[in-house]
């Protein structure tokens, strides 16, 4: 495991070091996926039906299209889910937060150690937690229910306050 | 809390994606007749007499959390926000590192809720000097206290009040251009510098001294602090905790920050890591790979890099005495106490082996945390744990007072923790409003009734509009300089500028 994350980490370095020559290090991957839906207009991408069930238990299905992110879905479809998507897809939060079943998480794209490391801060995390800003819709994805976490009350927190110096 | 901006300089596609992020104003279905109407007016359109009103105190993000949930759960309520400064958004403008551009994305939520018909934000403000929370009570039907931690926890050793010794509230304060912090012009002359504390603000503080200018210089850290940084000869930066690498209290993200720092390497020292290995697996999967993030640095320095700048953690030590120089001004060094740990994990306990350790450093800065302060004798204060007594937001034996933030639970967390705490604030007040708790026959005449008072006193409130100008301003400022912002450091010049 050591070495994974090592060798990791080591890509990672090098795909940040490319970064800083353009935009400066560790940028938003994929903020707000406008330009998915900019070419979808004009060459329309597949429709997908998908579900997601917000902290309250009601499950709501949309269409989504192909190439946007959940996070754009839940803010273009104006989905009831409480303060989603806090710092707009740039991987400085863990609220867009979502916990998909096993047979659809293991199909996702492989996650980043940046991704990794915000949802190390998320509230209920669990093994089949992701962020939505880094989860883009595929065809294959048609009828895939995804889960807000219940729990809003934080483990981390009074692990936390413990650990203050 | 602790963001990158030529990032930003992608800055045509972030403005349009806050244009397309309009989550909140739809949300609230806001109606598109506030920016036009003045604040008065907008009450009058919105604040019928029934209306339930409630005003927070402090225009940070547990403020703005705090009414965007009142907001949008009820279609009657009107919540005004006091701060005290002419300027909003609190530690999201003067705290969250200025290489830290995304965490600041919230202000575009905070700014939809602030230009929301049924909110008013009123800054210039300071309740407990201008105004009392007696009065707000008397205005409003509840009062939601969200000011924060304005104080400093204290290492309590002598040589503190030497030269070159800082507290981290007021350095950060200092590079994001805190109005009251502008005086501090710290000495950079030397190579060394000692952090207290290993929590994210201390590797903020330790980035932002270590960062290129290159890229420091596109952010929106003051052109004071960059000409400072830039005449810095500091390259080496020592952050030091009482506990061991299995206790940090810093989140991955700042460590990762560090470790891609350019042209710096990490400095630690292999023995504080002994055994650290063996214990990984049982680790819950945050610790595990911080842990392994920090063990993974070791094995890089191996290979011993040529690089000018370095930084390290420093583990098991504790401040005994600030050292000063030859001429007793200013500081040349800290003694620490050696530890050991007691127990393991979480809980482990530092005791002092009784040895103790000087190491040099022209720059000390203590970043062992922040605390709230009272705000006014009439509010439940816990001088033990420095919160207001609450249970979930709701202010022990005071009907009508509730508490969001940092003064709620205490300075930690991240901007998740202090959403997810406003909105059970919020929760919680919508809760009482409902089960008949918290009277709201009452008429209250909310923001008329301070305003009149605050006319009296000779205050006069910044309003978000005025805010919007000296926003413009420091845009304006900004791109004169290739910064997203050049931020106006001086109280009246923002009122100025407000009022121009």
């Amino acid at each position: 495991m050591a070495l994974r994350v090592c060798v990791r980490s080591l890509i990672f370095s090098t795909r940040v070091q490319l970064w800083r020559e353009t935009l400066s290090s560790r940028t938003v991957i994929r903020p707000f996926s406008r330009h998915h839906e900019l070419q979808s207009e004009s060459s329309p991408g597949s429709k997908v039906l998908l579900h997601f069930v917000n902290q309250n238990g009601t499950k709501m299905s949309v269409m989504a299209t192909e190439g946007e992110s959940l996070l754009d879905i839940v803010i273009n479809k104006n989905l009831q889910i409480d303060g989603f998507g806090a710092c707009e897809g740039t991987l400085a939060c863990s609220t867009c937060h979502l916990i998909f079943d096993e047979s659809v998480y293991e199909r996702l794209e492989p996650v980043a150690d940046e991704e990794l490391d915000m949802l190390d801060l998320a509230y209920g995390l669990t093994k089949m937690s992701r962020l939505g800003c880094q989860v883009i819709v595929a065809p294959w994805m048609n009828d895939m229910t995804v889960r807000v976490p219940l729990g809003v009350k934080d483990q981390r927190v009074p692990q936390e306050a413990k650990n203050k110096q | 809390m602790c963001l990158a901006l030529s990032r930003l300089s992608e800055c045509g596609i972030m403005r349009n994606i806050k244009r397309s992020f309009m989550p909140l104003s739809r949300l609230l279905q806001a109606s598109t007749c506030p920016a036009a109407l003045s604040s008065s007016a907008r009450r009058l359109v919105s604040g019928c007499a029934s209306s339930p009103k409630v005003c927070i105190v402090g225009g940070g993000a547990a403020g703005f959390y705090t009414a965007q949930h009142l907001l949008k759960a009820r279609s009657d309520m009107v919540v005004d926000i006091y701060e005290r400064l002419p300027v909003p958004f609190g530690l999201v403008r003067f705290g969250v590192a200025p290489d830290h551009p995304e965490v600041k994305n919230v202000i575009n939520t905070f700014t939809q809720t602030a230009q929301h018909e049924r909110c008013s934000f009123f800054g210039n403000v300071g309740v407990g000097m201008d105004i009392s929370v007696e009065e707000l009570k008397n205005a409003y039907h509840a009062v939601v206290l969200s000011y924060g931690a304005d104080g400093n926890r204290s290492m309590r050793v002598s040589g503190e009040s030497l030269e070159g010794v800082f507290s981290a509230r007021d350095f950060v304060g200092w590079y994001n251009g805190l109005p009251s912090n502008q005086e501090l012009c710290p000495d950079l002359s030397c190579e060394t510098a000692v952090v207290l504390g290993q929590g994210n603000v201390a590797l903020d503080v330790a980035r932002i001294l270590l960062s290129p200018l290159d890229y420091l210089k596109k952010t929106d850290i003051t052109e004071q602090a960059l000409q400072s940084l830039k005449a810095s000869r500091v390259n080496r930066v020592l952050i030091v905790g009482r506990r061991g690498p299995l206790q940090i209290a810093c989140t991955i993200k700042e460590v990762r920050e560090m470790i891609n720092l350019p042209e710096t390497k990490a400095d630690m020292l292999p023995s504080d890591f002994e055994g650290i290995a063996e214990v990984l697996k049982g680790l819950p999967r945050p610790r595990k790979r911080l842990t392994e993030l920090m063990l993974m640095t070791l094995k890089v320095n191996e290979g011993g890099q040529n690089t000018c700048k370095r930084w390290g953690f420093r583990f098991l030590r504790s401040p005994v005495e600030v050292l000063p120089d030859a001429d007793g001004k200013k500081v040349a060094g800290i003694r620490l106490a050696v530890n050991k740990l007691e127990g393991s994990g979480e809980e482990a306990r530092a005791l002092p082996t009784g040895q103790t350790q000087d190491v040099e450093c022209g720059l000390l800065i203590s970043s062992i945390g922040y605390k709230s302060l009272p705000l006014d004798p009439t509010v439940p204060f816990d001088p033990r744990t420095f919160t207001v007594p609450n249970n979930m937001g709701r202010v022990l034996h005071t009907a009508g007072l509730y508490c969001s933030g940092w003064v709620k639970r205490g300075p930690t967390g991240v901007i998740a923790t202090t959403m997810n705490d406003s909105f059970e604030t919020a929760r919680t007040l919508l809760k009482d409003a409902a089960s008949g708790t918290l009277d709201l026959s009452v008429y209250k005449a909310g923001a008329q009734e301070i305003t009149a008072l605050l006319k009296t006193r000779g205050v006069r409130a910044v309003s978000f509009s005025e805010w919007e100008k000296i926003n413009s301003e420091e845009v304006r400022r900004g791109e004169a300089l290739g910064k997203p912002r050049e931020k106006v450091l001086d109280v009246k010049e923002m009122l100025e500028v407000a009022w121009s």
